[in-house]
């Protein structure tokens, strides 16, 4: 039957045409997931395709060379080791230090409140500013030089937010039972806090922190504003030397006008998608293990 | 039972970790406190010797050739070039992306794209830099022979691409806050599936539609790698995404990369440069948190 039949009278409801509507307009959305979901498959079948043939025991162990077939990536990856694990060493007592202030002894105050805004505030700045900050306050004023302390420094203060952010909330979903019965045993707070709230929130703590470390691992632009984009053939033994980084190295070889060294960038890309997405899947598998 | 004693050596203990805690909070005002001393001490230095006039509304960036002129226009422009040139992208994909999630999907199909674009949100700067070069900007150079190895166009797709998880992700969680009994009122005055998400779910998301726009465009601005490798170190008044520009935060990598002596008018045009950015997108943060609140406020 002929659906315009139907119309008529005030009820012209038109059923058809705005059914029709519907789903091409579902279709349009549809077109646009796929884009998103594309772009990302695209990104990581050429990445594979560029970077998978570059990957070998020598690219793992050798120093960075002016000359494509020698380069390997030995003093980033080392260098990225170091400053994660300087990361972590600053950024996770500093960001769960400042969650148990905040969330078990601050006092409902304006000052209470302008901390909780300025951490969401921080967590917001541009990462170059960091490095603005790191190349002002760290390499300059403390006279740090471009060490990897400088730059855990720097990638630490960026972090910070993240990491509190995610303990708060891990703090804050320990339930007070827990810390009524631990007062009621005659506990005092740090007690309380220390055997009950923190064993109870550590997995969201350290999912968290595992995820702001990720992000350290992969930031580039803070790091070159505070000049770290040098050529280094050296294993770095102390946190005062000289250091080159995954990002940092991948940014280099993909600057490179020689396409030779975008295959380089490819591969270290792999490894340094590789170690991300496995501190991600661990900090998942972390949550996921210990959520009810 | 030693340890529940309150003997005074634990009671300092007690109060010792306390001010240890206090201390840590406190650390995240000493770093804003950092930051914005950093930048104002040195612009200040740089506006000295440089009329904040002819910084704000110079038309012409060259601070290492002679005559120099300082006038931040030029880095604007190629700034909020790339920054709406990934919003074309970014917002309509990512508001479309979203409203499928929260109103049409199947469970399934939401477990499949949303780690999905997680995975795209946690994909590091750097290498959406390599995209662009080694993908984005050949396929440019090909449709379009004039454009050069850098290009606004290439770095905006590219941007584009990696805001757009940020939209879909906070504009979906907005729709699907929209409470369900609006939803069941507009079926039962008899509207269909596409009118329910678009003239009922939508404007009543539209602050957190909204706060995900401006927190995506803020994101875009502060951009620096994928700008930097892209769009190039061309700075100008142009509104030709097929040129090459150069935005505020690339400058400031160029000239981190050379080895401008400290005290320099070169080492504090970065910090001028750098104060700008840091004001546009806390501004645009600010917005961004205020519709949050409205509009959690508007379903109280």
């Amino acid at each position: 039957m002929n659906p315009g039949a139907l119309r008529g009278g005030r009820f012209d409801t038109r059923l058809e045409a705005r059914r029709r509507a519907g789903v091409r307009f579902m279709w349009l959305c549809r077109l646009a997931v796929a884009f998103g979901v594309a772009s990302l498959v695209v990104l990581l079948v050429s990445l594979a395709a560029d970077g998978l043939p570059a990957l070998s025991f020598e690219f793992l162990a050798s120093y960075p060379s002016r000359f494509p077939e020698r380069a390997g990536i030995r003093s980033a990856i080392l260098g990225s080791a170091w400053m994660l694990a300087l990361v972590a060493v600053m950024s996770f007592p500093l960001g769960v230090g400042a969650a148990l202030y905040l969330e078990e002894y601050a006092p409902t105050n304006r000052f209470t409140t302008l901390l909780k805004t300025n951490i969401a505030n921080l967590a917001s700045v541009p990462s170059i500013v960091y490095g603005i900050l790191g190349l002002a306050v760290f390499v300059r004023f403390l006279a740090l030089e471009r060490s990897l302390l400088a730059g855990a420094a720097t990638l630490s203060l960026l972090v910070l937010p993240i990491v509190n952010i995610a303990a708060r909330e891990a703090i804050r979903a320990v339930p007070d039972s827990l810390r009524e019965a631990a007062y009621a045993l005659g506990a005092t707070r740090w007690q309380a806090i220390r055997h009950h709230v923190l064993p109870a929130a550590m997995p969201g703590i350290l999912s968290g922190t595992i995820l702001g470390l990720s992000r350290a691992g992969g930031e580039t632009a803070p790091l070159l504003v505070i000049g770290a984009l040098t050529f280094i053939a050296f294993d770095p033994l102390s946190p005062m030397d000289p250091f080159t980084a995954l990002p940092i190295q991948i940014f280099n070889w993909t600057t490179d006008p020689r396409g030779e060294f975008h295959a380089l960038a490819a591969g270290a890309i792999v490894v340094l998608l590789g170690v991300l997405l496995m501190m991600n899947a661990a900090a998942i598998l972390i949550r996921n293990r210990f959520e009810r | 039972m030693r340890k529940s004693e309150p003997g005074s050596a634990s009671r300092v203990g007690e109060r010792l970790i306390g001010a240890l805690l206090f201390t840590s909070g406190a650390l995240s005002i000493v770093a804003t406190v950092g930051i914005v001393v950093v930048l104002l001490t040195e612009s200040l230095g740089f506006f000295a010797e440089v009329s904040p006039v002819e910084f704000l509304a110079g038309t012409r960036w060259s601070p290492d050739l002679v005559p120099r002129s300082f006038g931040i226009l030029p880095l604007v422009n190629g700034t909020l070039l790339v920054a709406a040139g990934s919003a074309l992208i970014a917002l309509p994909v990512g508001l479309a992306t979203a409203i499928y999630l929260s109103e049409f999907a199947s469970i399934r199909t939401k477990r499949t794209v949303k780690p999905a674009l997680e995975i795209l949100a946690g994909i590091p700067t750097v290498v959406y830099g390599y995209f662009a070069v080694t993908l984005v900007t050949p396929v440019l150079r090909t449709l379009f022979p004039e454009v050069g190895v850098f290009s606004a166009a290439s770095a905006a797709i590219v941007v584009g691409i990696m805001i757009l998880p940020m939209v879909s992700s906070l504009s979906e969680d907005a729709l699907s806050a929209v409470p369900g009994s609006l939803r069941e009122a507009a079926y039962g005055v008899g509207a269909t599936r596409f009118e329910v998400a678009t003239r009922i779910v939508v404007p009543a998301g539209l602050p957190g539609i909204a706060a995900s726009f401006i927190l995506a465009i803020s994101r875009a601005i502060a951009e620096t790698i994928v700008v930097t490798l892209a769009a190039g170190a061309t700075p100008g008044m142009t509104l030709d995404l097929l040129r090459s520009i150069q935005t505020m935060t690339a400058y400031i990598v160029q000239v981190s990369l050379g080895d401008a002596p400290s005290g320099s008018i070169e080492y504090r045009t970065l910090f001028a440069v750098g104060l700008l950015l840091f004001l546009i997108t806390l501004a645009l943060n600010l917005l961004s948190q205020r519709m949050t609140t409205r509009f959690r406020e508007s379903f109280r």
